[in-house]
């Protein structure tokens, strides 16, 4: 089953100026009981998102009409924690299709490679323009480029080259996925096996 | 040419192939799975009409969704039925061992694991959780994979992956008595930060792990993630052999013979070379609370919770939420504070040892009236253990729940839940906001501290009370 392509996007942005955003906020554990990957979308940041009554949190971000886009902006060390999939679902399912931060969680960002999603790292400093950009314009546009690699702040115009391994930007480019792959060389990993 | 490091032994055994500017595919040797993140990964065998390429390397229990009361009975919830079931049913259809509810030895799937040998020293391991780091305390490569990395290991029996940069984490000298591997473990990521292991793999070298049974081995490379760290791992020694030694899973007569040869050499090398060294002191080391809402908020238990003014600015925000979330002061002293819940259990510390060490400190005690203490075995024979030891009589005599074995208020995905703005003192591994039930708000600490404040009905220092016991 093989992702769907990315090549470039131009999108409003989404701010999450919050550090060390874990797997547990982006979907907490009690909506992992689905055996399918659709739906996870809705309870994306759910307790941040609604009260104990199920009510919209006014002044969370994605509560707020002002904000939208495929692009979610969030803080240093986004998507810690566990290794569910099911938060790059749910960053997907809520129709993200790039996530920028300054340093990823390891597992979240192969999570989100794996599911089409592009998580982008830039520099603190970048980070910071990106948030102070949207601060003063919710409506500011940001274009993803990624055959170039390269990331620009359509209102001020600034430029951020990041880094994909060529692979991954393949697959993307692509639409495939690291199954297909694998599958493709069945035959080396057998002889890998009989030659342990 | 340097040497290599045992991170590379394992990792250069198992390289399939390199893809050039991409990750390597990598061999799994052993694939554990459980209810919650493996399903999608069946689903997608089923379109794409593959069938698994060696179950047989598979092993599976449901673990994280399954109640801790009335196992013999259906499971009430719908949800968690059905995913418990989905996994029965995968498990038979693909033929993949299933240690299933109210079979001999389910459990915590990083406390079954090691119990039937399933682990060895020098194999690569995966599971779709992230505490797979637990295995690293046999000298394994293991570490948590998302689920699409589930269904390649099915599919494949392989993963892709980028190699990891190394790191060693070198911890000697002399700890303080009554100091446990949870405190070591909470302690480094207090000094690393929920961030600076990541990218890296670490491997835990010096006396003090030397010394450690193999049971607080894999409570420390258990929280290895919580540093941002893909796992962690410990070189195997004469400890690791003997407790693999006579498992079900475990080689037997000449072939384990041959496997303790081939385990042997299992080591660091003297000249190899790591991208980060790091080293600490033992003597330096106390018992460990957290106080915020990432594990790498903790600080000595007799400490105070820091200042604004010492934080960075840029992370005084991030700070401050955690601190509203807790309903805590910067500045403010840990001991004395408020506790409601008592949680003993988890891949963490769910293990005989851990249940040793509460009874051992609760034996004619009482449970304090504030607090609801729970204990959740790590496993079916955790509890057998447990039982056969008469560690149960004396926790139920002390006023402890003594629960069936599973996840339970780790993550609180079934009935296992902390309330909202309660206090828990916890022996697990994670104190995100809303890890144990929305709203509830979690100190991480040892099984020993844990035990105290059960009976204090507030946080105290283990040491303060034992003396004046």
């Amino acid at each position: 089953m093989a992702v769907e392509k990315f090549e470039q996007l131009t999108s409003t942005a989404v701010p999450l100026p919050i550090e060390n955003v874990d797997t547990d906020q982006i979907i907490p554990a009690r909506f992992l009981k689905a055996t399918t990957r659709e739906g996870f979308g809705d309870n994306l940041f759910r307790d941040w998102r609604y009260d104990k009554n199920d009510q919209p949190i006014a002044d969370f971000v994605l509560n707020n009409p002002i904000y939208s886009g495929a692009i979610l902006v969030g803080g240093k060390n986004f998507g810690c924690g566990s290794s569910r999939e099911h938060a790059a679902w749910a960053v997907g399912g809520a129709g993200f299709k790039v996530v920028i931060s300054s340093f990823f969680a390891d597992i979240f960002k192969g999570n989100a490679l794996n599911n089409g999603i592009l998580p982008i790292t830039v520099s603190d400093e970048y980070l910071q323009s990106i948030f102070e950009t949207i601060e003063a314009d919710p409506k500011a546009q940001f274009k993803v480029d990624l055959v170039n690699q390269k990331l620009t702040n359509v209102t001020s115009g600034e430029n951020a080259s990041f880094d994909i391994n060529g692979y991954k930007k393949e697959c993307l480019l692509n639409g495939y996925d690291d199954i297909d792959y694998l599958l493709n060389i069945k035959d080396k990993i057998q002889a890998f096996e009989l030659a342990r | 040419m340097a040497g290599k490091t045992l991170f590379d032994k394992i990792w250069d055994a198992h390289v399939v192939q390199e893809i050039p500017d991409g990750p390597s595919v990598l061999y799994i040797d052993r694939h554990l799975i459980h209810e919650v993140t493996s399903p999608q990964a069946f689903n997608g065998l089923g379109r794409r009409n593959l069938k698994v390429m060696r179950p047989k390397q598979t092993v599976a229990t449901p673990d994280h969704n399954v109640p801790t009361i009335n196992q013999d009975k259906p499971i009430e919830d719908e949800l968690s039925r059905f995913q418990v079931d989905t996994l029965t049913e995968n498990c038979n259809k693909y033929g993949i061992d299933l240690y299933g509810l109210n079979t001999e030895y389910q459990g915590v799937v990083h406390v079954m694991g090691p119990q039937l040998g399933v682990t060895q020293p020098g194999m690569t391991i995966v599971c779709g959780d992230s505490h797979t780091s637990t295995h690293g305390a046999f000298g394994c490569i293991a570490f948590g994979i998302g689920t699409s990395e589930v269904e390649m290991v099915l599919a494949t029996q392989c993963i892709m992956q980028p190699k990891p940069k190394k790191m060693r984490i070198n911890v000697n000298g002399q700890l303080k008595p009554n100091v446990s591997p949870k405190d070591v473990i909470l302690y480094i990521i207090s000094k690393m930060t929920a961030a600076g292991g990541t990218g890296y793999f670490v491997e835990y070298s010096g006396n003090v792990f030397r010394e450690m049974s193999m049971e607080g081995r894999m409570t420390v490379c258990n929280m290895s993630i919580e540093m941002g760290a893909r796992g962690g791992l410990i070189s195997p020694d004469i400890k690791t052999f003997e407790f693999v030694e006579g498992k079900k899973y475990s080689p037997k007569g000449a072939d384990y013979d041959k496997a303790i040869a081939k385990w042997a050499e299992l080591y660091t090398d003297s000249d190899a070379v790591f991208d980060r060294e790091v080293d600490f002191d033992a003597a330096d080391i106390e018992p460990m609370i957290t106080f915020g809402t990432n594990p790498g908020m903790g600080v000595k238990i007799t400490g105070k919770i820091p200042e604004l003014s010492s934080i960075d600015g840029s992370e005084q925000p991030s700070f401050q939420k955690s601190m509203n979330y807790m309903g805590f002061q910067a500045g403010d002293t840990m001991i004395g504070k408020q506790v409601d819940y008592v949680f003993i259990g988890s891949c963490t510390n769910g293990r005989i040892e851990d249940l040793r060490v509460v009874a051992d400190y609760v034996k004619g005690k009482q449970k304090a009236e504030n607090v609801t203490a729970w204990i959740v075995p790590g496993s079916k024979e955790v509890e057998r253990q447990a039982k056969a030891e008469g560690i149960v009589e004396v926790l139920e005599a002390a006023g402890f729940k003594m629960r069936q074995p599973g996840c339970s208020a780790c993550l609180a995905m079934n009935d296992d839940k902390i309330p909202a703005g309660k206090y828990a003192v916890s022996t697990s591994n994670r104190n995100f906001e809303g890890r144990q039930g929305p709203g509830a708000r979690t100190m991480l600490a040892s099984p020993l501290t844990a035990a105290a404040v059960a009976v204090a009905g507030k946080v105290v220092d283990p040491r303060d009370v034992m003396a004046t016991a």
